[in-house]
């Protein structure tokens, strides 16, 4: 589904992703962990399209069309959907108006009919039953005002509504209270299916225990140092990062 | 200013106020409108038109009015004036009130009045004067004060008709009274200095639309008054939308005076005109009072649009809110000068103050500047103003959700937009506001 091969990436001319390799199949959970500056959310930005990010090296494919060819619009069109980290406020459009703009172009671009406001109802009507929320978000501004737990739900919502083949969700359980966590859980686990994958990016374990990732992968300075199973983020949480430098030190 | 500017600026007055001799000889009229219109035009003619090193009009220079040599309007309604009517108009015009003027002149064969409910007047202005002259003179001049702009002094200098509104105590108006505002050209440019009066008493309610419209192929210059009386706990919801020729002029005073818990809302649209400055000032004049001040701009070209608004908060526990946004592409230039007064005594005020400008073109500009002058302790007064091109995260996260750079780009210049139409509560007014700005972003012509 994803293919990342030893893809590199610098920011403004400074190496932050040195050499990344992450095979994910359809239907798995994969989650990113690292510390601070390890280069978990500029992996999800580079592969979102971000244009301040300059992919140096390697490769990134979608079943397997080439993403870092696309631009973002494409990747998102080809199914690729990553949760920010922090979601922009959009001022004067509504939640309901955006997420139809947004449906209806990537049905565009597949040549699909687009949906006219009543059928778009309907639809959101269905994947708010999917996740359980209720419609309170869909007659307000795109994030404004909304807390910072509404802005990860808002989008968890747009997750739903544009139903990706791969979703990245970047430490979209930062700054959530353990209510809030466990709604967005519950909403991601009913959004799991065998034919969609999904990368989380964490600093925490906390976010593990709602939801049961297939692996665990340790990224350390541009590179993904470690993987395993569930068990590796237990241990990650029981030893911290600090070990990660000093292996790091004795290599060098 | 130096003695040579004041010169100039004089120079060109007096044209005007050679005019008004003869416009006031055969205008006529009680005493107390003459002594008012003398006290105006001797003001103009001592102050002369604003020039850009007066602080209030430096971003606006009005010199192609003032060397304009701008004639009185035609008499009579002009060819297009009907069609142009007709083309503003919101929902049936037989189903609401309307009041048209055509070149500042009522017009009564443009209007639509059965069914007025009792006791409310809508008419010509100059038909109150003689019918309604202790209650009219109560009222005009109040708050447009001639010393604040000179263009208020010359509209006041002239003052003959427009409309008058008068919506008595404890009546709520169903319907929106529409006042159309026609400006024609003539075989040289006209001025047209109109002028409108609306006294809306104490637990009355209305909503009322004014349309400001050129009709014609000529360049012209309106030059309008609009005043607001609001007694204790009146409730007024007010829509302005300026779609003037581009070729054309538009200077405008809206003065409000708001009564004890009376609330104002106002929505200014501006879409035309070639240089279109309004001056806004309300008064919050008794406990209580509450005011609602937002704009949309939406321009192109080498238009210009120049805001300056003045709340004075006069009594305690008084709020004000404002919300400006204007849309600039090519070389289209937005101002916005805020002016709060809080008087001392005006405890617990709370004022909210915000300007946005998104430049489209490298060429467009704005200019904002806030004046707070704050004479009470207790108060809360804030500002804020953004501009500059669309915002590149903004961009970036519509992108990210398969919409492209252009769908992208349209959807967050609109929303700019739609930020200020949502404060639009008069349904069918949203929808045509929502086409004419929708008109405005895709350059189509609609003026």
């Amino acid at each position: 589904m994803l293919e990342i091969r030893n893809l590199h990436a610098t920011v403004e001319g400074k190496p932050i992703l040195r050499g990344i390799d992450l095979t994910v199949k359809p239907g798995e959970v994969h989650s990113i962990m690292g510390p601070n500056g390890s280069g978990k959310s500029t992996l999800a930005q580079v592969l979102a399209g971000h244009p301040a990010y300059e992919v140096t090296d390697g490769s990134a494919s979608l079943e397997g069309a080439d993403l870092l060819d696309m631009d973002p619009e494409e990747r998102a069109r080809a199914g690729l959907f990553m949760a920010f980290q922090y979601p922009v406020e959009i001022k004067g459009i509504t939640n309901a108006y955006f997420l139809r703009s947004a449906v209806n172009a990537i049905r565009k671009a597949r040549g699909e009919p687009e949906y006219d406001t009543i059928d778009f109802l309907d639809v959101l009507d269905e994947k708010l039953k999917v996740i359980g929320w209720e419609d309170t978000f869909l007659n307000r501004s795109v994030n404004e005002g909304f807390s910072g737990g509404e802005k990860k739900r808002n989008e968890i919502l747009q997750l739903a509504v544009l139903e990706p083949r791969v979703a990245i969700l970047d430490e979209t359980d930062s700054g959530l209270d353990i209510d809030a966590l466990k709604l967005v859980a519950e909403a991601v686990n009913n959004l799991r299916s065998p034919e969609r994958s999904m990368v989380l990016v964490t600093h925490y374990q906390r976010l593990l225990n709602y939801i049961t990732p297939d692996y665990v992968h340790v990224l350390h300075a541009g590179k993904i140092v470690r993987s395993g199973g569930k068990e590796l983020a237990l241990e990650l949480e029981a030893k911290g990062y600090d070990w990660l430098r000093q292996e790091a030190a004795v290599a060098g | 200013m130096t003695a040579a500017a004041i010169d100039r600026s004089v120079d060109s007055a007096a044209p005007y106020v050679r005019a008004h001799e003869a416009f006031a000889r055969a205008a006529g009229g009680p005493e107390w409108l003459q002594d008012l219109r003398g006290a105006a035009i001797a003001r103009f003619g001592e102050v002369g038109f604003p020039r850009t090193n007066d602080e209030r009009w430096r971003f606006t220079s009005v010199e192609r009015i003032a060397n304009g040599r701008f004639a009185a309007p035609p008499a009579g309604i002009p060819a297009g004036a009907r069609d142009a009517v007709g083309r503003v108009l919101v929902g049936e015009a037989q189903e609401g009130l309307v009041a048209t003027c055509v070149n500042g002149r009522f017009a009564p064969e443009l209007s639509s009045l059965a069914d007025l409910p009792a006791g409310v007047v809508v008419t010509a202005l100059g038909e109150a004067i003689r019918i309604h002259g202790d209650l009219v003179r109560r009222h005009l001049g109040a708050t447009a004060e001639i010393e604040d702009n000179p263009f208020t002094a010359l509209a006041t200098a002239f003052l003959e008709d427009g409309v008058f509104v008068y919506v008595p105590k404890d009546v709520v108006l169903d319907l929106p009274i529409q006042v159309v505002f026609v400006a024609t050209g003539g075989a040289q440019p006209v001025v047209s200095h109109a002028r409108a009066l609306y006294v809306i008493e104490s637990n009355a309610q209305v909503s009322l639309v004014e349309h400001y419209v050129g009709a014609g192929d000529r360049p012209y210059w309106t030059n309008v008054v609009t005043e607001w009386s609001l007694g204790a706990n009146a409730v007024v919801d007010a829509y302005r939308i300026q779609r003037e020729r581009t070729d054309a002029f538009h200077t405008a005073t809206t003065a409000m005076r708001q009564g004890r818990s009376s609330v104002l809302s106002t929505v200014n649209f501006v879409f035309g005109g070639a240089l279109s400055r309004h001056d806004i000032r309300a008064v919050l004049d008794g406990e209580g009072a509450e005011c609602t001040i937002n704009g949309l701009s939406v321009l192109r070209g080498e238009q210009l649009v120049d805001h300056h608004t003045t709340i004075d908060h006069a009594k305690p526990h008084c709020n004000s809110w404002e919300l400006f946004n204007g849309v600039y592409d090519e070389k289209a230039r937005g101002v916005f000068t805020g002016r709060i007064i809080v008087r001392p005594g005006a405890q617990k005020t709370d004022s909210k103050q915000t300007s946005n400008s998104l430049l489209l073109s490298e060429d467009a500009r704005s200019d904002s500047q806030p004046q707070l002058e704050i004479y009470a302790d207790d108060v809360k007064c804030t500002h804020g103003a953004t501009l500059g091109p669309i915002d590149d995260r903004s961009l970036f996260y519509l992108q990210s959700r398969g919409i492209d750079r252009e769908g992208a780009r349209n959807l967050l210049t609109y929303g700019f937009g739609a930020e200020i139409l949502n404060s639009v509560s008069l349904e069918p007014l949203r929808a045509r506001l929502d086409d004419l700005v929708h008109a405005q972003l895709e350059y189509r012509d609609h003026l």
